[in-house]
């Protein structure tokens, strides 16, 4: 089982991206579950969403305490929210930001995860830029399939797709792709670095 | 057809195809999002013919939903927590009349200190109400409920809540089977009330009962019931030679046999508690889990049976009786009277903490070393507990409670953030 | 209490800085003893409406009672976003019961305090419109009955927002909310319904009912201490846009606010033992769609094709208004303007 924890911020679409990435794991012919840690929460406040995808039944409704990979939509959270709780040295850490971890100040803190699964992508400029508004999400998700290869991009697309229609579907989608190919760039540099 | 779909929206799309004429609901989190989606199927013209009626109170969503089935429509409505109690004189009343109105209620706890999050107080408020209380484990579970609950009331001419977790069954993403209209109709004829306001043959419902007869129609509102025992049952294999999926009955089992060790549970909580059983049987401790599916009427025989080769039971419930004892430990204690097995209650994920994998494993562990008290309260912060007792003791006007403890807690993890999501409780230690 | 209208000539906006004014006139948001009722910190949406309609109305209330006041506040936005755990936002007495019990919490509070000869502490109520018009409308209707001796405040988003923007009787027709989504034949909220609460509060002929906006600050404040001037029952109706729920720009709210009023949309008015003794007359009327622009909930309107029957339909219930309250200024009036 591979087990997902998506931080962000009320009204950025955090519980969405858990949906998607379970509608995604099902296009794939895979068992998904996603769900909100939900609260009475105003936008803006700190918000979580779980995805869990597995090759069988999923019977656990336990909240992800261990995630495999950690999806952070608004960088403003890491000072503020204890993100990387359960998050093991082989997690994936994907953050959205266009600012490195020595300008976010957290260098140190996540040298102990390792270079080639500790990846940034700007998202919310990526989505600004093609859809005209600060919605991270979906962008994310594309970045998340390359990097973690838990899902394909193409079944990130296709959720896309069968969530939202016309110009903001193909557009979320664009940035997806986009967001992955930062990612495999990123990483393909880290490679080269180390 | 199989999806990936919201709970809540897979149970709206559900209560689509039993062909509800009215709906009538009162908004309150983590019911929200059923009846936005079974409102949207209304006002698209996909149910039809279905009135939908937005009302001011949940009082009025039972009253109104009263004088729909009065009127021999089918009627459906969906609340949780605050909003049952709210309309808990008109519950009771529905059950006593005899109309087969089928509500869901979205688990969740009930204030002060108020709280949106699952546990299963409020269903349990009104368990002495007369209606029949059937417990959703997973969303499948919670579709397929839904269109045996409709045929049961409809039969029987008795009110059936259908009972899911709030927010972590209605809020979940995952697969389910939704079935197709011509399957639901063959196995949902139109409804035929046992009694109905007709002009053409006019009667007087909800008449003054004195004492001379008062015990008797109580009386068969119980033999009613036991009626239901029997038909449940017979409903599931019905639906599951229909629908090709076994859904509903009394009870569920789960590798039961060979446990001296099992434990009973309602709902989502099943789901976790199987794993940790797995990985029990894994350690060499072999434990059994029995899902109770029906609530009310409460199946004792059924659940005896499940648990007869067992020593030890361990109830999991996410309510109790304050002041006294688990609420299902009680029930499941009387339907083993007279055997030799131990039956412990713990009291698991009140006002929505997460009753985690660890967690679990450890009263399994417990329980199968027999080490469990009578009553226990699982992940409670003990030392929380006792930082207010001791501002009790030492000053008369300590204030009130629940903001204490916040306050404490706050000042305990020294963050100073709120971080206002479930787990985050006991995630601070 | 002697009150000075105040009159703005300023270019375009109508609103003038405090700095303008005399000390006498600025509004108490301006002083700096100010009580700060609802503290900073709370966790309304940015622009809410109701923070800042609540805001205005409890400190005025304080000035009016010198500190002496406890509240009763309903479930809904204002009680979830002010209190969030482990923090509250008040810096008064207050107490959050259930959604449809303010008004007889607050009747309790008022017999306590009557029972105790304390009359130097007085009550107010809060809710929002479902809290008011609906759930708690029997409560309240019987506090206005018996003449509790308490100021309700009714905080109206039109809608149900803090469970995720349902219909309330106080939406509006053709509004798009979550029970009535922008569908079918007749897309968002339908016309004909809805409950016109100050109307039925002055038909119980309490001493006090008036209706205000949080565009007009100063006409709020004026509002509050002229009720807390008052013993008996009375009622405040603030209209406070929510971005959230009416999908509207943060930085509408204010211009919202006064849109609804110079549509004809939301009349300003006060009324004193069942008779109206007061309307606010539009300064310079604009047509709804004005209004309804800039307002995603109503989206399903504009654009092509859009729905102008239904503006239309609008329309008449702002002209109406117009109508009954006499709104708009008659030539010689806008004279002495
Ligand atoms: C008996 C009961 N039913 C339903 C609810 C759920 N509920 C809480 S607040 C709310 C809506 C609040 O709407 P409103 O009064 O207009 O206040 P707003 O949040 O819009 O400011 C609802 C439906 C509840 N708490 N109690
Ligand atoms: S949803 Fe509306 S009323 Fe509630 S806090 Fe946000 S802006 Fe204010
Ligand atoms: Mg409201």
């Amino acid at each position: 089982m591979f087990q997902v924890r998506i931080h962000g911020r009320g009204g950025q679409g955090v519980v969405t991206a858990a949906e998607l990435l379970a509608v995604a794991a099902f296009n794939e012919g895979r068992h998904a579950q996603a769900f909100p840690s939900f609260g009475s929460e105003r936008t803006g406040a700190p918000v979580v969403s779980y995805c869990r995808i597995a090759e069988q039944e999923i019977r656990t409704r336990a909240p992800v305490e261990a995630p495999d990979a950690l999806v952070v939509q608004d960088a403003t959270l890491l000072h503020q929210v204890d993100l990387f709780s359960g998050v093991g040295p082989d997690g994936y850490v994907l953050v959205n930001t266009s600012h490195t971890f020595e300008e976010l100040g957290i260098a140190d803190f996540v040298s102990k995860f390792r270079a080639d699964r500790l990846l940034t992508v700007p998202a919310t400029e990526i989505a600004l830029r093609l859809l005209g508004r600060p919605l991270p999400n979906a962008v994310l998700l594309g970045g998340f399939a390359a990097m973690t290869g838990a899902v394909s991009i193409d079944a990130v697309v296709a959720a896309i797709g069968q969530r939202f229609s016309g110009a903001v579907a193909e557009r979320n989608a664009d940035g997806a792709r986009e967001a992955a190919r930062v990612v495999e760039q990123e990483r393909s540099e880290r490679a080269a670095t180390d | 057809m199989l999806r990936q779909i919201e709970g809540s929206r897979a149970v709206a799309e559900a209560v689509g195809l039993c062909r509800p004429e009215v709906v009538c609901a009162y908004p309150i989190s983590p019911q929200t999002h059923i009846i936005e989606a079974v409102g949207v199927l209304v006002k698209s013209g996909r149910l039809h013919p279905c009135k939908f009626v937005n009302v001011e109170s949940e009082f009025a969503a039972m009253s109104v939903s009263i004088g729909a089935s009065a009127m021999g429509a089918r009627a459906y409505t969906a609340t949780a927590s605050q909003g049952l109690l709210f309309m808990t004189e008109a519950v009771y009343n529905a059950a006593g009349l005899g109309l087969p109105i089928v509500m869901t209620v979205a688990n969740r706890a009930i204030g002060a200190p108020i709280n949106i999050w699952n546990d299963h107080s409020d269903a349990m408020s009104v368990r002495d109400a007369g209606w029949v209380q059937l417990f959703a484990e997973t969303n499948q579970d919670a579709v397929d409920l839904h269109i045996q609950a409709f045929r049961l009331a409809e039969e029987l001419s008795l009110p059936v809540m259908v009972c899911m977790d709030g927010f972590v069954l209605t809020h979940a993403f995952e697969r389910v089977e939704l079935p197709d209209q011509e399957a639901v109709d063959a196995f949902l004829p139109p409804f035929e009330p046992r009694q109905v306001l007709d002009p053409d043959n006019p009667v007087s419902i909800g008449a003054m009962v004195g004492p001379e007869a008062f015990t008797e129609v109580r009386y068969l509102a119980h033999a009613r019931q036991l009626q239901a025992l029997a038909r449940i049952p017979e409903l599931a294999e019905e639906f599951e030679a229909g629908f090709g999926r076994a859904a509903g009955g009394l009870v569920t089992t789960y590798r039961t046999e060979g446990a001296e060790t099992v434990v009973v549970a309602l709902g989502s909580v099943l789901g976790t508690l199987k794993d940790a059983a797995d990985s029990m049987w894994d350690a060499g401790v072999p434990v059994g889990v029995v899902g109770v599916t029906t609530f009310r009427p409460f199946p004792a025989a059924a659940v005896a049976r499940a648990v007869s080769a067992a020593r030890r039971v361990v109830v999991v419930e996410k309510a109790f009786s304050i002041g006294a004892h688990g609420i299902l430990a009680g029930d499941v204690t009387l339907a083993l009277s007279g055997l030799d097995i131990r039956v412990d209650a713990v009291v698991a994920g009140l006002g929505g903490r997460p009753i985690s994998e660890a967690s679990c494993r450890g009263l399994l562990e417990e329980a199968a070393a027999g080490s469990l008290p009578a009553l226990s309260f699982l992940d409670l912060d003990t030392h929380l507990v006792a930082r207010e007792l001791e501002r009790m003791v030492a000053q008369r006007r300590s204030g009130p409670v629940a903001e204490n403890l916040l306050r404490d807690i706050g000042s305990v993890s020294g963050s100073g953030l709120a971080v206002a999501r479930p787990g985050s409780q006991k995630g601070a230690r | 209490m002697t009150h000075d209208p105040v009159r703005f000539y300023q270019v375009g906006s109508f609103a003038a800085g405090n700095r303008l004014l005399d000390q006498g006139q600025r509004t108490e948001q301006s002083r700096r003893g100010r009580s700060n009722s609802l503290t900073s910190g709370h966790r309304a949406c940015q622009g809410c409406g109701e923070a800042l309609g609540a805001r205005y109305a409890l400190d005025a209330a304080m000035r009016a009672t010198d500190g002496r006041l406890v509240a009763a506040n309903a479930t809904g936005c204002l009680e979830v976003f002010s209190t969030p755990y482990p923090e509250t936002s008040w810096q008064i007495p207050w107490l959050h019961s259930l959604f449809g019990n303010a008004p007889a919490v607050a009747t309790g509070m008022a017999a306590a305090l009557e029972v105790k000869g304390r009359t130097d502490v007085r009550v107010v109520a809060q809710a929002g419109d479902g809290g008011t018009v609906d759930i708690g409308f029997g409560c309240l209707s019987g506090m206005f009955e018996r003449n509790d001796d308490v100021l309700f405040i009714c905080y109206d988003n039109e809608a149900y927002m803090n469970t995720g923007v349902q219909r309330s009787g106080a939406t509006p027709p053709a509004a798009r909310t979550a029970t009535t989504e922008a569908v079918g034949p007749e897309p968002g909220n339908e016309f004909g319904q809805g409950k016109d609460l100050p109307r039925i509060a002055i038909a119980h002929g309490i001493p006090y009912v008036a209706t205000a906006t949080v565009a007009e600050l100063h006409d709020l404040e004026r509002k509050v201490e002229r009720a807390m001037s008052i013993r008996g029952a009375r009622y405040l109706h603030v209209l406070v846009p929510c971005p959230l729920g009416w999908a509207s720009a943060s930085s509408d709210t204010i211009r919202l606010a006064r849109l609804a009023c110079e549509s004809g949309l939301f009349p300003l008015f006060e009324a004193e033992n069942g008779e109206v003794v007061d309307v606010t007359k539009i300064r310079r009327q604009v047509p709804v769609e004005d209004y309804l622009k800039l307002q995603g909930r109503y989206r399903h309107l504009f654009g092509d094709p859009g729905r102008p029957d239904l503006v239309r339909q609008i329309q008449k219930v702002a002209d109406r208004n117009i109508e009954r309250f006499g709104l708009v200024a008659t030539g010689a009036e806008q004279e002495v303007r």
